[in-house]
């Protein structure tokens, strides 16, 4: 009998108990969910917010919304800064992320085969991703300044006078303070698409912006490489030695049977550095700031001039968010497949 | 019968070393590896040249510090740059270390717990909930720069330090959790059941048993938090207006677009601002690779 009532007793009290225990871990989760949360998401939809206001101003936090409520996006959809800025966005982006991503690659094979001193390579050429974007951006200035830094380095090698020879003109390339545009296609767009010529920067390729992809891939290409590398160190020894059997040595190796087994990583590395591209700032403002004639201008430099030069949170809130949806085509696909991959495990 | 156990066992091992010895370049393979050798050793090159020019201009004189003589080493050496550059930063350099020490304890403390609950305990919503928290990992801090410091405003800590260590923990956390997380599937979940069963809560638990086991976690998660709050500017030059109380990258932003400060100066200021991370990075190099592997969503 006695041992009868503790059993129920014990019956009646574990549901409950389990009851009261199954949330303990949501709770205790809960607090940073929430403050997470009110960063990411009530705080995106108060730039919102301000974006879509006629004229919110710190002093004075009104939200009284711009006629049309576009307006603001549309001031600088058509401003010149604001295209050059996503112009530099896509150039940036395209030639950084492919240029670190072919580069890491080759990079994570070099340092992979070699014989002795693995660590000191992979070391070395990951030491850049060490550094602040603003010290790389203090240094990469001076290298890709007119009157020295690799200017310098042209001259001491010769190829400066050789080029000088042979084409008659000195060769010294403004980098970072060139307002050179490369093979600029408006004129082409405005026969083609005739309605474009609200279009009005230059469609072409700043060389400015070269130099700070160029910066940009210095930092990160190390970072490329450790993600390959880690890759390559994973791949097990019977598979080369199985390519080997079918006579793919050598290159085909690595064209037929490396390369597509790196895919994954390199999907998740470029998502990685296109983030990086997108919301380039500090590099930018360290290394040029906006560029004779916006070359090197980004959206990133676009928004803290704009909220704390020009005291326009409401045009700057409007490319921050510009900028954000920029970043959600290329992440929100990325982590959704990543979660549904997940579910299926 | 032991014999011939051990004999089979004996020709595998030397099969294995057959294979091995395949793996061995042959004359066409090593010249290759020698011409992969020389490739490498140029881009060493290249990419140390950077580095090369910080260095060798922090320690010139100020008279030698022209951009004229960029490439030619520092003769004579000089600790004058480095001195004066150190003068000019060390109140910054002093508010980096009072942000980066909280801010990377706090949030790697948070991450684990949070790591710790969403991958040993099943609950409705945890993935809907750790895939929200993800999200902030991602977002351009341009869109939230508003509200941060209208919100800091309002809690009386813009302007403060424990308001950009606030914000620096909060924007960590998605990524010390998902660092903390992925590293604690591999922790077998019996261990936490065991204790269940003796009765200990979930925090005794976290704080007696999986705390103890967590160091490589925390080295991973801390150097990682580490080099991306030390080298913050965004959070930094916003959150603290007044310069000099600013991080040490913003003062080393402001140093370097001085028109009056020597190149010498920018430089060494330029290698002072790098050396905490760089020093992390090359004593704790191993962890670095996998704390920026982790980062990159498993």
């Amino acid at each position: 009998m006695a041992s009868n009532t503790l059993v129920s007793g014990k019956a009646r009290v574990r549901p409950r108990r389990r009851r009261l225990r199954i949330p303990a871990p949501a709770l205790l989760l809960a607090p940073s969910f929430l403050i997470v949360s009110i960063f990411v998401y009530v705080f995106i939809a108060y730039t919102i917010g301000v974006s879509l206001s006629k004229a919110w101003r710190p002093a004075k936090p009104d939200f009284t919304m711009s006629d049309p409520w576009y307006k603001n996006y549309h001031s600088i959809a058509i401003s010149p800064r604001f295209q050059a800025d996503i112009r530099n966005t896509v150039i940036l982006t395209v030639v950084f992320v492919v240029g670190s991503i072919v580069g890491g690659f080759l990079l994570a094979v070099l340092v992979h085969n070699a014989l002795h001193a693995r660590g000191f390579f992979r070391g070395v050429f990951l030491l850049p991703y060490a550094l602040s974007f603003i010290v790389t951006g203090v240094v990469w200035r001076w290298l890709f300044n007119p009157v020295t830094g690799v200017n310098l380095l042209l001259k001491y090698s010769g190829v400066s006078s050789a080029y000088q020879h042979m084409t008659g003109h000195k060769l010294q390339p403004g980098w970072v303070t060139s307002p050179t545009v490369v093979g600029d296609i408006s004129g082409l767009l405005n026969k083609v698409l005739p309605g474009s010529h609200f279009i009005e920067t230059q469609l072409g390729i700043p060389v400015a912006l070269l130099a700070v992809a160029l910066a940009a891939g210095w930092q990160l290409t190390g970072f490329a490489m450790a993600m390959f590398l880690a890759g390559l160190t994973a791949i097990p020894s019977e598979v080369r030695e199985a390519a080997m059997m079918d006579g793919a040595g050598g290159r085909r190796y690595y064209l037929s049977v490396v390369v597509p087994m790196m895919k994954p990583i390199a999907v998740t590395t470029a998502v990685i550095l296109t983030y990086v591209a997108l919301k380039m700032f500090d590099l930018v403002f360290a290394m040029s700031g906006s560029g004779v004639g916006f070359a090197t201008d980004t959206p990133g430099v676009y928004v803290y001039e704009t909220m704390y030069k020009a005291l326009k949170p409401n045009l700057a809130s409007a490319a921050s968010i510009v900028m954000l949806v920029l970043v959600c085509l290329i992440v929100v696909p990325y982590l959704a497949r990543h979660s549904k991959r997940q579910g299926t495990d | 019968m032991a014999s011939t156990v051990t004999t089979p066992r004996r020709t595998t091992t030397t099969h294995a070393h057959n294979g091995a010895q395949h793996h061995d370049p042959s004359m066409a393979g090593r010249r290759g590896r020698r011409w992969q050798l020389a490739l490498l050793i140029v881009l060493v090159i290249v990419f140390a040249l950077p580095f090369y020019v910080m260095v060798s201009a922090a320690f010139k004189t100020p008279l030698h510090a022209s951009v004229s003589t960029l490439w030619h080493l520092p003769n004579p050496v000089s600790l004058e740059g480095i001195r004066e550059a150190w003068a000019k930063l060390l109140p910054n350099f002093w508010t980096s270390i009072v942000v980066v020490v909280p801010a990377v304890a706090i949030s790697c403390v948070v991450g684990a717990f949070n790591g710790f609950l969403i991958s040993k305990y099943t609950f409705r919503f945890s993935n809907l909930m750790f895939s929200l928290m993800l999200v902030g990992m991602f977002i351009p801090y341009q869109a939230v720069l508003i509200p941060i410091v209208r919100f800091l405003d309002l809690m009386s800590l813009y302007g403060t330090v424990p308001g950009l260590i606030l914000v620096h923990v909060v924007y960590g956390i998605p990524i010390t959790t998902l660092i903390f997380r992925n590293y604690y599937v591999s922790v077998p979940k019996a261990l936490v059941e065991a204790a269940t069963v003796d009765g200990a809560g979930i925090v005794r638990i976290f704080r007696s048993i999986v705390m103890p086991i967590s160091l490589p976690g925390f080295v991973v998660a801390g150097i990682f938090q580490f080099t991306n709050i030390w080298n913050d500017f965004l959070f930094g030059v916003v959150v603290i207006p007044n310069p000099s109380k600013q991080p040490v990258t913003v003062a080393l932003y402001n140093l370097a677009g001085t028109q009056s400060v020597n190149w010498n100066v920018m430089m060494a200021g330029a290698l002072i601002a790098a050396v905490p991370t760089v020093a992390a990075y090359l004593g704790l190099g191993r962890y670095f690779v996998q704390g920026l592997t982790a980062g990159a969503v498993k």
